[in-house]
């Protein structure tokens, strides 16, 4: 079974988020950079397939030189090889530009299953799947919690408001990773993972090779722009319901100012 | 007149969400703005009899495309008879709401279309006929107004319980067109649906969240929140720390990775407060945080903080709120 996983890299998700002088950015220079960690849960999904099917797990991302880290991790989890499209064109691109640029990707590797995060943590864009399944013209089936292939299809479960649903798919298809930490018990990489890592295939790619001209997927055929980025809004400090008061005071005064002051219960 | 705006209203289970009224409602704002008309898709199974819901939220115009093979969420299916419709109404602008089903859909969309999408709105601005969105970036850490260019048709998917329902009339009459599809057979199914029917409120919907997290010190102790919730009509949620120790399910978290909510009152129960748990429920209206150390973070982010051991003062809390509730009613 050929696997890929769409894989971005992220700030890690205890970063503070500072918005940049251009007030369009966030300030990058001091993030401690992850994988996904939505896309962590499809390397994970796609070695326990790789496993179970034998086969191999391809790795593909857009992005700059640092996501070489995030991959190489992901070659030390056990993944196969790489590939990173860094392609200053890119820059400035939007989702569907940059879902154009893996959609090729894929194409090249035709893979039986493509799996990815449902969104990533940094932007919450949550397009990126569904936009390559739609280039590609396959079917795909989002926010797994859990995942089984038969080698002919593939069958998730994912939860939806009030319920969850058991879903199939023929291959090849595309999984969208949804879940937890505590779902998919990502691996860490071992040592010897580590090792082995650093001489596995990475392959750096530019649009133009995968057949793809900046006009339709850099930043000019950008069809939705960021234009400016607020903070959250300040929340007024509130107040400690202390004074002299036991327990059972406190809560009837909790209680008391949710009810009458705030007027939410 | 202006191109109209068009709404994808989403249809569970013999009637519409919620949400699909609000994103009318919101429908309906842009449409007096832009001085244009408000048309709606409605896609489902059985989905004609109930197209006129949407006529008292503003809907001028119903496009319905009734098929047994939309009765269930396919993501291939559906985006095929929702582009067919869209491209037959030529909309200015195309909003939908960011349900589980809702922002799937809406992604597969705008790449069907070619179009620019921004997912999970807040709010929606129309300035000189031009529409800016804001929506939360990193979880809620940030906030990002984005726009499109002239001539573009933006795909927004707004966030449930953040834009007003409009009081629905009666009176008004929308025209429904009934639109046949052909759809091919899919390559992707639905195997089976189980829904939830213990009544048990979903933490995106709920207007009210009590939250536990590692103080909870154990899964048995959740019982205590969940009599809480009970006394509060609340639905119940858990820290990532409670989660990966597996006291909760995964379902039920919280944060940066796990769901992100905005209900009334959020009630953070043994919780310190890691910036990836604020970043989840940041947004709440008013927070309460119970927590034995004053020096919790979630402290500087509640209206109303408890320095108190919670395994005390959780049940005098319940038992007060049960009095308030039995006085109400």
């Amino acid at each position: 079974m050929r696997i890929v996983v769409l894989l971005k890299q992220t700030p890690d998700t205890e970063s503070v988020v500072r918005i940049a002088s251009d007030n369009k950015s966030i300030v990058a220079g001091d993030l401690k950079w992850i994988i996904n960690p939505y896309d962590e849960f499809a390397v994970e999904a796609a070695l326990r397939l790789k496993q179970e099917h034998g086969g191999t797990v391809t790795i593909v991302s857009w992005g700059p030189q640092r996501v070489v880290e995030a991959i190489r991790t992901a070659l030390a989890m056990g993944a196969d090889d790489g590939v990173l499209i860094d392609d200053p064109v890119l820059e400035g691109s939007d989702s569907l530009g940059g879902a154009k640029v893996l959609a090729a990707a894929v194409e090249e590797l035709k893979p039986d299953v493509v799996l990815c995060g449902s969104r990533a943590v940094d932007y919450d864009e949550a397009q990126r799947g569904a936009m390559v399944a739609e280039l590609l013209g396959w079917p795909h089936l989002a926010l797994a919690v859990a995942l089984h292939s038969t080698g002919s299809t593939v069958t998730i479960e994912r939860p939806i408001e009030g319920g969850k649903v058991v879903m199939e798919a023929d291959l090849p298809a595309l999984v969208t990773l949804g879940g937890s930490h505590a779902v998919w018990k990502p691996r860490y990489a071992s040592l010897p993972g580590i090792m082995k890592a650093k001489k596995k295939p990475l392959v750096m790619k530019k649009a133009a090779e995968l057949g793809l001209d900046a006009s339709r997927c850099g930043p000019a055929a950008a069809r939705i722009r960021i234009m400016s980025l607020d903070p959250p809004p300040e929340r007024v400090p509130g107040r400690i319901i202390d004074g002299d008061l036991d327990t059972a005071g406190k809560a009837r005064e909790l209680v008391r100012a949710l009810h009458e002051e705030a007027r939410v219960i | 007149m202006a191109k109209c705006v068009c709404v994808i209203a989403e249809f569970h289970n013999g009637s519409f969400r919620r949400a699909s009224f609000e994103v009318a409602s919101e429908g309906r704002r842009i449409a007096d703005a832009l001085g244009t008309s408000l048309c709606a898709v409605a896609l489902g199974a059985g989905v004609a009899g109930k197209a006129s819901d949407l006529g008292r939220y503003g809907v001028e115009k119903i496009y319905v495309a009734d098929d047994s093979a939309l009765e269930s969420y396919v993501a291939e299916t559906h985006v095929l008879a929702a582009a067919e419709i869209v491209k037959k109404c030529d909309p200015s602008v195309v909003l939908l709401p960011a349900s589980v089903n809702g922002k799937d859909l809406a992604a597969r969309l705008a790449a069907r279309l070619d179009a620019g999408l921004a997912q999970d709105c807040t709010r929606i601005r129309c300035e000189n006929a031009l529409i800016k969105a804001k929506r939360p970036i990193f979880a809620g850490k940030c906030f990002a107004w984005c726009e499109w260019a002239e001539g573009e048709m933006p795909i927004i998917s707004c966030r449930p319980n953040t834009m007003d329902c409009i009081t629905p009339g009666g009176e008004k009459k929308a025209e429904v067109e009934k639109v046949d599809i052909a759809l091919p057979e899919a390559r992707s199914r639905v195997k089976s649906i189980d829904m939830d029917t213990s009544g048990k409120v979903e933490l995106t919907e709920a207007e009210i969240i009590v939250s536990g997290g590692r103080g909870m010190k154990g899964p048995e102790n959740f019982s205590m929140l969940e009599d809480l919730a009970g006394a509060l009509g609340a639905a119940v949620g858990a820290s990532r720390a409670a989660v990966d120790a597996g006291w909760r399910p995964h379902s039920d978290q919280v944060g940066q990775t796990g769901k992100v909510v905005n209900p009334n009152l959020y009630i953070a129960v043994g919780i310190s407060g890691a910036i990836q748990h604020l970043a989840g429920m940041g947004s709440s209206k008013f927070i309460v945080a119970v927590n034995k150390d004053s020096e919790a973070p979630i402290f500087s982010k509640a209206d109303y903080g408890i320095v108190e051991d919670l395994f005390k003062f959780i049940p005098a809390f319940t038992e007060e709120a049960r009095k308030l509730k039995s006085t109400c009613s």
